[in-house]
């Protein structure tokens, strides 16, 4: 049984079909690898011309020692505990002028929300690793009380909200009008819960 | 039976090549997509922490890249063991990255020059007196906006 003619030719017309599919594929599956991290904004050289003058109760200052321990407001804690403590003192509201917050209107912590600092300050010999986690967690505290009033003005979260505000591709798939208006909830919402976290020089060790 | 026998007559044909510049295009996308490209070679032990509340670094063109940690070990030798700063590719030390910041400032297009923020890739045994130092160098040319590079994860998880 000699082949005489050979194989017929393949049809390679799908071919191209295929291969586009699986372009598509790999495409919609795969994610360029972007770096994250925590923003923060140094403050400028410069120091401002007019002394502003801060009432203590407004400072919640953390120190942080070159053994990764803490010290909020002159009481040793715990790392875990700082988060709960932070949003403490922000949502305090110990005037009564902040209609939103569910704080303890205690007089002897923050005012408002918008007047509260938090003061961070490390030693030379901490480690990298421990003042990002308290980074984190203080981050952590601004975005639970935000998420909380993103979520009952506006029923999403503000890390959504702000995710999708940074996103380059929202613009297009928005529109003009709502890309303005969620760029007004983002703006409304750190206005509410403004992120005050001062980080100053770090003493030497000793 | 005899209707696939039938057809066999003739020369072999070729194997059809109109569909290879679209395997070929396919990989390429595929390799595009995936790859990152990396601009200069690690001589620092760089082992990030981890961190939950983070933001993703969006727009490469808008980042500076300062990497922290200690030297390899073939670098070791002549740099001891102690956490140094690399700047492209090579070491500096703190004061240094103003000029450096100012550099690479300078090599970008006009309108990015103002929005740009500074990625430290920072390894996580590193202490915070070099980062305090390199915080100080970046207030100095006003390069305020710093990015804490993390993975993401449980960021207790780093205290171990």
């Amino acid at each position: 049984m000699a082949r005489r003619g050979g194989a017929p030719e393949v049809s390679a017309g799908s071919m191209a079909d295929i291969a586009f599919l699986l372009l598509i594929f790999f495409l919609v599956t795969t994610t360029i690898e972007t770096d994250a991290g925590l923003d923060r904004m140094l403050p400028p050289i410069e120091p401002p011309d007019t002394d502003v003058i801060i009432k203590e109760r407004n400072i919640f200052q953390v120190l942080i020692n070159k053994n990764g321990q803490l010290l909020a407001d002159d009481n040793q804690i715990e790392l875990k505990d700082l988060r709960a403590k932070a949003i403490e003192f922000l949502d305090n509201n110990g005037d009564g002028s902040c209609n939103y917050c569910q704080g303890k209107k205690d007089p002897e912590s923050s005012d408002n929300p918008t007047k509260a600092i938090i003061s961070l300050k490390n030693d030379r010999e901490t480690k990298y690793s421990t003042y990002i986690t308290v980074q984190n967690e203080l981050v952590g505290a601004y975005n639970e009380l935000r998420n909380r009033e993103a979520l009952k003005r506006y029923k999403r979260t503000f890390v959504e909200l702000e995710a999708d505000f940074l996103n380059p591709e929202t613009k297009e798939s928005l529109g003009e009008t709502e890309y303005e208006e969620l760029k007004a909830k983002v703006k409304k919402i750190q206005e509410l819960y403004p992120q005050k976290l001062s980080e100053a020089e770090t003493s030497s060790s000793n | 039976m005899s209707k696939f026998a039938k057809k066999k007559d003739g020369e072999l044909p070729a194997v059809s090549t109109a569909s290879l510049p679209d395997i070929v295009f396919m990989l390429l996308f595929f390799f595009m997509t995936v790859t990152v490209m990396k601009d200069s070679s690690l001589k620092v032990k760089n082992e990030l922490p981890v961190a939950s509340e983070i933001k993703k670094l969006e727009k490469k063109e808008r980042v500076i890249t300062i990497f922290v940690g200690s030297p390899n070990r073939e670098f070791q030798k002549t740099f001891g063991s102690e956490p140094k700063i690399q700047l492209n590719d090579k070491f500096a030390s703190p004061n240094e990255v103003g000029d450096y910041i100012l550099m690479e400032r300078a090599k970008k297009s006009q309108e990015l020059q103002n929005v740009l923020t500074t990625s430290l890739k920072v390894d996580k045994d590193a202490n915070m007196g070099l980062i305090s130092d390199i915080k100080m160098e970046l207030r100095k040319v006003n390069a305020l906006k710093v990015n804490y590079t993390t993975g993401s994860g449980d960021a207790f998880s780093n205290l171990q």
